[in-house]
């Protein structure tokens, strides 16, 4: 199989799972309009519907240069962004070997977080300091997904995640 | 690392899902009219194209009504479009059928969306048989770009041949978001309706004269598919060829990105010339497509020598991990572990509702909603499910079989306006007694809170007639139609005790707002 080896071409896979009512497609939303603001071809496909009631929620996300599939094959997922434990042991079998699972940014999330609401922004912080895409962009994604009168409080949750996984 | 990609341009540029933009590109060929009754994973549709200014957009009773009000503004000279999930179109099948004899005056698009792996349905039909079955044209695009781009190619299509155009999507087409471009609004084609009762007047006579149009109409179709760029071969490797379509095809891409390709977007008529052009260009020819075997049938009949998945594919999604698996004719096996399920929110009132039941144990005839939830462990209090209407129904029915079997029926206040009051008239005039709860949350709530009849809010939130369950309830023969919250325990639980055991035919309608809308 002749996978895309050239660095340029890199697709970028991201698993985000967790549970109806956390706030699992609101992450994998702002992370999908950061890539598409870096000028890259974005793929997102998730399950709507049962999401609001306690099931399973799992949001893949991709791009690249060109990204044909929405689902990211199993083992193939870079960064695995768990927003339960149950979830993440459901799914850890997607990530590639020498991938990186960021499930020890949840107790961290759980510590320093008041309000679990903002579980989502924070892990997106987190996910954001992985990846290369420039912190503008992930500021006018925030911008295109919350309301206005939540914004500020978001970026404040996005920065604190974003330095607990720079140091 | 660095990032290489460029800024995009904002402007021009949105991350839209299949759904909305399937929207988008209704709107950019300049569609005035839509009609859907709400379902996953098609309800979005109509939800985004109600966000475009001045378009005539509904959430109908439910999908025949739509289907046919539709339908009508395609005849009386606007493009129009009807949106469905696969379940939908079969209660639209009525007007569907006979619409291929019709035509239409101004293009009409039937947007299905099919749901492989049966993320939130009762079954995994394939609805692109419906395109054999109704001699419709049928386009299968395999993203969200595609969408917006094939709608706009399905109105003309339905303008230049006089046919309705089926555009289908699947689950991973609706709800995948992809960065889509964003075009101007043609302007809207305004052909003039003419009275002709030859073609609009499908009595037998005219019916027969029509039939004749579509077979030949299904001639022109099949040559222009021939053509289409729609169909397009992609030249790869000679070695290893794959004919696939819909979200298929970028699996099989990824996976196999240097072999040829036929990438079926006008799936039917079939471009027989065409496949049998790219089955002698390949050593291998592999056909790879979700559930049914609808290509696969018909390139048999062509005697082509080709590949087919095993027949286990035929159940459930096929992910991109499990391509090398069907190129090598192997059997599905999934290993994934089983997803935690959905069940009634904490404070839900048909929880309410249903511990009453519970407590009084009833035979319960289940519906299409949230309530279905209630079948599942520790609840276990929903017997059967088979169809939107069928709690009234199926109820009448279970009682003829079982004579002194305490049965229920419980349906929602959104369904039982879609299904479930031609079901209480039935009862009533039948002399059927029971039991029948409507389940009245106040909205739709399964598929994420959309208006209805009962709500007494138009799908802009417009104020409107407010259907009255109580006194449709009456109008339909029911003998005792009670409102009361279930939540008031004691109250509730009394008062179903009572007439359960009562010989008469009644309605309890258990009132409380779903805890999801605000």
């Amino acid at each position: 199989m002749a996978k895309k080896t050239k660095k340029n071409d890199r697709t970028y896979n991201i698993l985000f799972c967790g549970i109806g009512g956390q706030g699992v497609l609101t992450a994998s939303e702002i992370c999908g309009w950061a890539a598409m603001l870096a000028g890259f071809n974005v793929k997102k496909s998730e399950v709507h519907g049962m999401a609001q009631r306690g099931g399973s929620v799992e949001s893949h996300l991709r791009f690249g240069k060109k990204v044909y599939s929405p689902l990211v094959p199993e083992g193939d997922v870079d960064y695995l962004v768990s927003f339960h434990k149950d979830e993440h042991q459901r799914l850890k079998g997607f990530l590639k070997s020498g991938g990186t699972d960021l499930v020890e940014y949840l107790a961290d999330a759980e510590k320093k977080l008041e309000d679990t609401r903002g579980l989502n922004t924070f892990l997106i912080g987190v996910l954001s300091a992985r990846l290369d895409l420039p912190q503008d962009c992930w500021m006018k994604a925030m911008e295109k997904v919350f309301k206005p009168q939540y914004l500020e409080q978001n970026k404040k949750v996005f920065l604190e995640g974003r330095s607990v996984a720079q140091k | 690392m660095t990032t290489t990609a460029k800024i995009t341009k904002k402007t021009d540029r949105k991350l839209l899902s299949g759904n909305e933009a399937l929207a988008q590109g209704a709107y950019e060929a300049g569609v005035i009219s839509a009609a859907a009754y709400p379902g996953t994973p098609s309800t979005e549709i109509l939800e985004s194209l109600v966000q475009f200014p001045d378009l005539d957009v509904q959430w109908s009773v439910n999908e025949k009504v739509a289907y046919e009000v539709a339908l009508g503004a395609a005849v009386g000279g606007v493009r129009s479009l009807f949106a469905c999930k696969h379940v939908g179109l079969n209660v639209a099948m009525d007007p569907l059928m006979t619409s291929s004899y019709t035509g239409i005056t101004a293009g009409f698009v039937v947007v299905i969306a099919d749901d492989p792996g049966m993320h939130s349905s009762q079954n995994e039909q394939d609805t692109r048989w419906v395109s054999i079955y109704s001699k419709m044209p049928l386009l299968e695009p395999s993203s969200p770009s595609e969408a917006k781009e094939f709608v706009k190619e399905a109105f003309k299509i339905s303008e230049r041949f006089d046919t309705p155009v089926m555009v289908r999507l699947t689950t991973r087409i609706s709800h995948t978001k992809e960065d889509v471009r964003i075009q101007k609004r043609e302007a809207p084609s305004q052909p003039v309706f003419e009275p002709n009762a030859a073609k609009f007047v499908m009595v037998p006579g005219n019916a027969r004269k029509r039939h004749l149009v579509v077979e030949k109409r299904l001639e022109k179709l099949k040559s222009f598919a021939e053509r289409s760029r729609l169909n397009r071969i992609e030249k790869g490797d000679k070695k290893l060829g794959f004919i696939t379509s819909s979200v298929t095809y970028n699996y099989v891409k990824e996976q196999y990105p240097d072999a040829s390709f036929l990438k079926l977007g006008f799936s039917y008529p079939f471009c027989d010339d065409k496949i049998k052009e790219f089955a002698k260009s390949v050593k291998k020819l592999v056909v790879v497509e979700e559930l049914d075997p609808f290509l696969e049938e018909h390139i048999k009949s062509l005697c082509i020598k080709a590949h087919y998945k095993h027949p286990s594919f035929r159940c459930g999604e096929l992910r991109p991990e499990l391509v090398s698996d069907v190129v090598a004719g192997k059997k599905k096996s999934v290993k994934q572990m089983p997803a935690r399920k959905p069940r009634l929110c904490a404070g839900c009132p048909h929880l309410f509702s249903f511990g009453v039941i519970k407590k009084l144990n009833l035979f319960v005839t289940g519906d299409i909603g949230c309530y279905t939830l209630a079948a599942i462990p520790p609840m276990s209090t929903l017997h059967t499910c088979v169809c939107m209407g069928a709690g009234v129904t199926f109820n009448e029915g279970i009682r003829k079989a079982k004579p002194g079997q305490k049965v229920v029926g419980v349906v929602g206040d959104s369904t039982f306006v879609h299904s479930g009051v031609t079901g209480l008239i039935n009862a009533a005039y039948n002399k059927a007694k029971g039991v029948i709860f409507i389940l009245d949350n106040r909205t739709t709530a399964m598929t994420g809170g959309q208006e209805h009849p009962g709500t007494g809010l138009t799908i802009r939130k417009e104020p409107t007639k407010e259907l009255d369950l109580v006194a449709l309830c009456k109008a339909c023969g029911a003998d005792n139609v009670d409102v009361m919250d279930p939540r008031q325990r004691e109250k509730f639980e009394k008062l179903v005790k009572k007439r359960v055991n009562e010989d008469s035919l009644s309605v309890i309608i258990a009132k409380h707002p779903c805890k999801l809308i605000k």
